[in-house]
This record gives C-alpha cells, sequence and structure tokens, in this order.
C-alpha cells in the first residue's frame, strides 16, 4: 500500500514514515487553504487530525475496505493518494481522481479502496453495513476490514444507531471511528449532546468500544491494530471513539469567531505532529537532518501537487451526463 | 425603500415575524450562530441550535406545529431535505387529511441549492418538483429581495407546511425591501417583471434573472419577451401563465432543476390543455440535465441553463410562424 516514499529510512521505520505522511497531509492541507483563500473552492481540512488517519489507517491492508467523508484528505492521503489527483479534483480539473465531478467533498478512489465518499452527514454510516456485508459474503478478499470514519456531529443522526444494530446483529466486519474533534460545523459538539462520550452510545448495542487520545498517533495505531486483529478474527464489528480537534475551520476560508480561543490554545499545545515529533527525538529515532529531508520532500511534493492540480484541464462540459448511469 | 439583500431580507422576515407572534420559532443547525440577530433579539428558546439530525428537526417542527407552535426550522442544503422527507412528506402533507382535517401544519422550512458555490450535486440538487408532488406541502422559489421577505412572512402565517428554496446564486442580490411589517406577497401568485408580446419566458429563481438579461437581447433585434416569475410553484399561478401564453402564442419554460417531471412540464401540460388553440410554436423548455450537477466549476455552468440558450430558443421558435410575427401586437393579444 506505501506508494508515499522509497526513502529506505522510512521503510525501516514505520512510525518514522507515520510522521511524514501527517507532515504530508498537514502540508496538503495548508496549502489548499492558502489557495482557498484566493478564490479556490472551499474544503474541510483534517488540520489537527492527522494522527487519527494515519494512526488507523496504518494498521490496514490492501484487503481492507475505508468509507469517509467530507473530512477525507488525511483518509486518502494516508492511504497513499497521490497529492497531485486529489488537489487536482479539488480544484475541479479533469485529472482529478473522479474527473472533476466530486471536488473537494466526496473524493473516492475504489483502487486504494477508499470506498462511497458521502458528504451528507451520516451518509456514510448508512452504506458501511453493506460494504461489510458484501465482504462478508465473499465479495472482497478473504479476511478484508471495512473502516468507516464518521464525525461526531453524525454520530447524532439516527443512522448511527441503526448501523450499529444492524452490524451487531448481523456480526459484520466493520470498524466504527468516530473522530470526536469537538466541533460540528459552526457549533460546540457539547452544545448538542447532553452525554460526554460518544463510545458510551455504541455500548449500548452491545460491541466492544475503545475511546482513545485521537492525538497521539502511537496511541490511535495500537487501539486499531487491536481492533482489526479482533474483527478479523470474529467477524463482529468494533467502535473507536477518537478524541481530537480540528485545528482551522470548518470549510475553508474560515476566520474562527465562533471559537473559544482558551480551549483550542488547549489542544495546539498537544498538536499531534508536535507530539509524535518530539517522542521520537526524544528516544534518538528521529535525528534532526532526518526531519529537514523529510520536510523538504513533503514541500516538494505539495509543490508538484499544486502545478499539477493547476495546470491540469478543466473537464469538458461534453462529459456533463457521462457517469449518471452504468 | 431600503436595500437589503435576500439573505438579510429573510433575517427581517423572520424577525419581524417572531415579534409579531411568540409562536414562531426557528430552530436547525447552528442558526443560533448563523442567525446570532434573532437570538440576541428572542432568545435560546426561541432560537434553537440542534444537533445534526434533520429526521428528528423536522419531526419536531411537525409535531409542535400540530401542537400550537410555527416552527421555521433551516435545513441548510435542499439535498439535507431527504432526511427530513418522512417527517415533511408522510407527516405534514398526509396527517391533516388521514385525520380528517383534526390538524394543521404551520411550518416553514428553509433550504438553499443551486448552482455558484461549486461544491457538488450532495449540496446542490434542486429538488423543488419533489415537493411540490407530495400533496399538503406547498412550495415557494423567490427570484427577489422583496419576493423573499413578503413570501416568508405569508408562508409563516400560512397554515399548511411552506418549503422556502433560497437560490444560492441570489443570496448577496440586493434590492429594494419594504420595512411595512405588513407587507406581505401572496402565496400562488406569479410576478410579471417584464411585460412582453411575442414570447413568454417563464421561470422561477435565478433563472428569472437569465430569461430578463434574454428578454433585453431579444429586444435588441425587435422581438417583445414577457417574463413571468413563478415565485409561488405550488399553488400555482395557472392564471398568469394562460393569460401570457394567450396574448404570445410562444412559451418557453427556463429552470435549473432537471426537466423530467419538472415544473417546466406541468407548464408545458397547463398550456396545452388549456391554451391550445393560441398556441403559434411548440412550448420549449430548457432545464438542467438528468445529471448530478458536478462540483467543477466547468461542470456547474454547463448545467445552467443560458441567456443565450434562451435567445437562441426564442429565434428557433419564431420563423415558424414569421406571419405572426408581421402581425401588430394587438391583434395577437
Ligand atoms: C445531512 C447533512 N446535514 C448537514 C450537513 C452540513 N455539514 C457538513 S459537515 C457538517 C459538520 C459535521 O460534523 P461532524 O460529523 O462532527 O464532522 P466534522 O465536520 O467535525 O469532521 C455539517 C453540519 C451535511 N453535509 N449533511
Ligand atoms: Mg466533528
Amino acid at each position: 500500500m506505501n506508494t508515499l516514499s522509497n526513502s529506505p529510512l522510512l521503510e525501516r521505520q514505520p512510525r518514522l514514515h507515520g510522521l511524514y505522511t501527517m507532515m504530508l497531509i498537514r502540508a496538503y492541507e495548508e496549502r489548499l487553504a492558502l489557495l482557498q483563500q484566493n478564490g479556490a473552492p472551499g474544503t474541510c481540512t483534517s488540520v489537527g487530525q492527522e494522527a487519527c488517519a494515519v494512526g488507523v489507517i496504518s494498521t490496514l491492508d490492501w484487503r481492507d475496505r475505508i468509507i469517509t467523508n467530507h473530512r477525507s484528505a488525511a483518509h486518502l492521503l494516508a492511504r497513499g493518494a497521490d497529492p497531485q489527483r486529489l488537489m487536482a479534483e479539488v480544484l475541479g480539473r479533469a485529472d482529478g481522481y473522479c474527473g472533476g465531478h466530486s471536488g473537494s467533498l466526496h473524493i473516492s478512489v475504489r483502487e486504494l479502496g477508499v470506498v462511497l465518499t458521502s458528504t451528507i452527514v451520516g451518509g456514510g454510516l448508512s452504506l458501511a453495513p453493506g460494504v461489510a456485508l458484501a465482504q462478508r459474503m465473499g465479495q472482497g478478499e478473504e479476511g478484508g476490514v471495512v473502516v468507516v470514519f464518521f464525525g461526531d456531529g453524525a454520530a447524532c443522526e439516527g443512522i448511527l444507531h441503526e448501523s450499529l444494530n444492524l452490524a451487531v446483529q448481523w456480526q459484520l466486519p466493520l470498524l466504527f471511528v468516530c473522530e470526536n474533534n469537538q466541533w460540528q460545523a459552526y457549533v460546540h459538539r457539547l452544545e448538542t449532546m447532553a452525554d460526554d462520550a460518544i463510545y458510551r452510545w455504541a455500548c449500548g448495542h452491545g460491541l466492544e468500544t475503545q475511546r482513545i487520545d485521537g492525538n497521539d498517533v502511537d496511541a490511535v495505531s495500537a487501539a486499531a491494530r487491536q481492533s482489526v486483529a479482533a474483527i478479523r478474527a470474529d467477524g463482529r464489528p468494533r467502535f473507536l471513539e477518537l478524541l481530537t480537534y480540528r485545528q482551522r475551520g470548518h470549510l475553508e476560508p474560515d476566520d474562527l469567531a465562533y471559537v473559544d480561543h482558551a480551549e483550542r490554545e488547549r489542544w495546539l499545545k498537544r498538536d499531534p505532529l508536535v507530539l509524535m515529533r518530539e517522542r521520537l527525538r526524544a528516544e534518538g529515532v528521529l535525528q534532526d537532518n532526518d526531519l529537514a529531508a523529510m520536510q523538504q520532500q513533503v514541500s516538494q511534493r505539495i509543490d508538484a501537487a499544486q502545478n499539477f492540480a493547476e495546470s491540469s484541464a478543466w473537464p469538458d462540459p461534453q462529459q456533463l451526463l457521462q457517469h449518471v448511469y452504468a | 425603500m431600503p436595500i437589503l439583500t435576500v439573505e438579510q431580507a429573510i433575517n427581517q422576515a423572520l424577525h419581524e415575524e417572531m415579534q409579531r407572534d411568540p409562536r414562531v420559532l426557528v430552530m436547525g443547525e447552528g442558526v443560533a450562530k448563523s442567525r446570532a440577530s434573532l437570538l440576541h433579539s428572542f432568545g435560546a428558546q426561541r432560537v434553537r441550535n440542534t444537533p445534526l439530525a434533520e429526521a428528528v428537526i423536522s419531526g419536531t417542527a411537525v409535531g409542535a406545529a400540530a401542537s400550537g407552535l410555527r416552527p421555521v426550522i433551516d435545513l441548510l442544503f435542499a439535498p439535507f431535505l431527504t432526511y427530513a422527507m418522512d417527517a415533511l412528506v408522510n407527516s405534514a402533507g398526509k396527517l391533516r387529511y388521514l385525520s380528517g382535517g383534526q390538524h394543521e401544519f404551520p411550518l416553514v422550512t428553509l433550504s438553499m441549492t443551486g448552482a455558484g458555490w461549486c461544491v457538488g450535486a450532495q449540496h446542490n440538487h434542486n429538488l423543488e418538483a419533489m415537493f411540490v408532488h407530495a400533496p399538503g406541502l406547498k412550495v415557494v422559489m423567490p427570484s427577489t429581495p422583496a419576493d423573499f421577505k413578503g413570501l416568508l412572512k405569508t408562508a409563516i402565517r400560512d397554515n399548511n407546511p411552506v418549503l422556502l428554496f433560497t437560490d444560492i446564486g441570489l443570496l448577496h442580490q440586493a434590492g429594494e425591501v419594504s420595512d411595512d411589517t405588513e407587507f406581505l406577497v401572496p402565496l400562488g401568485k406569479a410576478a410579471v417583471p417584464r411585460i412582453g408580446s411575442d414570447v413568454t419566458l417563464v421561470s422561477y429563481a435565478k433563472t428569472v434573472g437569465i430569461c430578463l438579461e434574454a428578454a433585453q437581447q431579444l429586444r435588441e433585434t425587435g422581438i417583445s419577451a414577457e417574463v413571468i416569475d413563478l415565485r409561488s410553484l405550488k399553488p400555482l399561478d395557472e392564471e398568469a401563465v394562460l393569460r401570457s401564453v394567450r396574448k404570445t402564442g410562444r412559451l418557453v419554460i427556463v429552470h435549473e432543476a432537471s426537466g423530467l417531471c419538472g415544473m417546466a412540464a406541468e407548464i408545458a401540460a397547463l398550456a396545452a390543455s388549456r391554451a391550445f388553440d393560441a398556441l403559434l410554436a411548440p412550448v420549449v423548455r430548457l432545464t438542467g440535465p438528468d445529471a448530478p450537477v458536478g462540483a467543477s466549476w466547468a461542470l456547474e455552468q454547463a448545467s445552467v441553463p443560458t441567456s443565450a440558450a434562451v435567445v437562441q430558443a426564442v429565434r428557433e421558435m419564431l420563423p415558424r410562424t414569421a406571419h405572426a410575427a408581421e402581425k401588430p401586437l394587438t391583434e395577437l393579444a
């Protein structure tokens, strides 16, 4: 799965590779945010949530399927998507993964196993049991697991409970991953939910749940590895709630006027990239010159992505009716 | 008269109606933030942020409407209405009838749609006709700030469920809006923003502007187009359409929603069944395609009818009846 970097150092060190991927996601999103200040179509960035995506997806293999949502870039990049084609899609260009039909909000890349991306909040939760059922009934690769990413806001849609109940009842190989990033667009999640914990909602449906520090990529990957192994072993669903924070606005550009800045500051002190970088440094795994090399490679790839995307053609309007029906 | 944008006109209508009637309340995802001035004036009891849960937001509105409140719910984007469809279509639209007239459902839904934001088909889907199709529901889709205000106020006072759709492309368009708190625009009454005699252009929402542009271009070549802005899709001002078609003998219907079973089909059927004698040329529909709207600017633009297409359609329908065009206008009227 890893098409990310050919560097022998990164290959030897999966955790370094994880840091590198988080850096790539951060740089990709920040570049898009910059472009959006100059009028490119808006996107929902994953800045602050890189450890959730990298932690979970690094534990998957080629057999597995991923369902994501409007905030998908981290999931896609962690799965090895090409930043050039991703950025081209966000800009609505012909070379984008979906030929410009999607734009930023519904990017799926079937060849990477990132299937059925819906920007309808909770949309992925309604589809996930079906993808897992097909897996269970022999349509996927033996042992494959389906992972559905959704937000704390999506957890408020009734479909969460329908989806959980069915997955448990039908014993579907499905990992529910709730990225609780504290925000539901412009509303803080504590304003919309009586209970502080989403994993407790899932508990009632009778599946194993865990609540994890979503800014600690080691903790996320440990929990995900254990959950995925358990699903592969017994074919039953599991649930992870990852506590994290959406550092940027809901949709770029966003002035964050509605944000509690004290809370934001507390979370910024626990930035997932900084946490991992300092830990790897302290362990002696990461040397300053390696970090500089990684940073340089990331910058080059993002520059290249922007060049590629901006020079890609607009889709031909003649294609308006293409792909409506199979 | 004060100049307001569509967005401001909507807020003013909400403000005035909440002031007038304490039973009116506003609910929706983030409404207390997006409509902060309402929160400031009327407090959190009547301006309620909701969880992300359209099914229960709409269901709550229906239950509350049947029980003495007059809710306005903001469902953000029209495609999210599909989550709200059960409560709106099966309950709000049917339970009055099924109960033998025991209940009323004075509620309004707000949602946005239309090209202009490049966010793709899960935010931009003009599905107003789906709700026109559902019995018991009323549907309005205005094109001017004044009509947004006047129709929204009337909708809030109406004892039936009314869906008001806002074309995103109009949100920041400004125009004169009366500040009279009794300024109301009736449901079911079309506007005629341009009078003409050779062809009738029927539209609603953003494409009214396209028809007006086309009418201007046609004028320069000596063709006189009348433009009808339906404003209200149900109830529909059939007489306004028929009166105009009987005068001009030619009908072009323009909307951004896809054509199949859309408003244009309904208007065409109306003309065919009740003004057939007056028709000098086949009715033309210019609509969006039977395809979801692509996010790319290039695809989004290509799916919207243009004024050039309207002009061309009118030109093509005229030669067939060149003799008619030569007649003095009074004879055609
Ligand atoms: C059904 C539906 N309702 C509302 C929206 C608008 N919307 C898009 S993302 C979003 C917030 C979602 O919050 P959450 O599920 O926590 O995900 P996050 O954005 O925090 O990643 C909202 C309200 C939508 N896309 N779909
Ligand atoms: Mg969230």
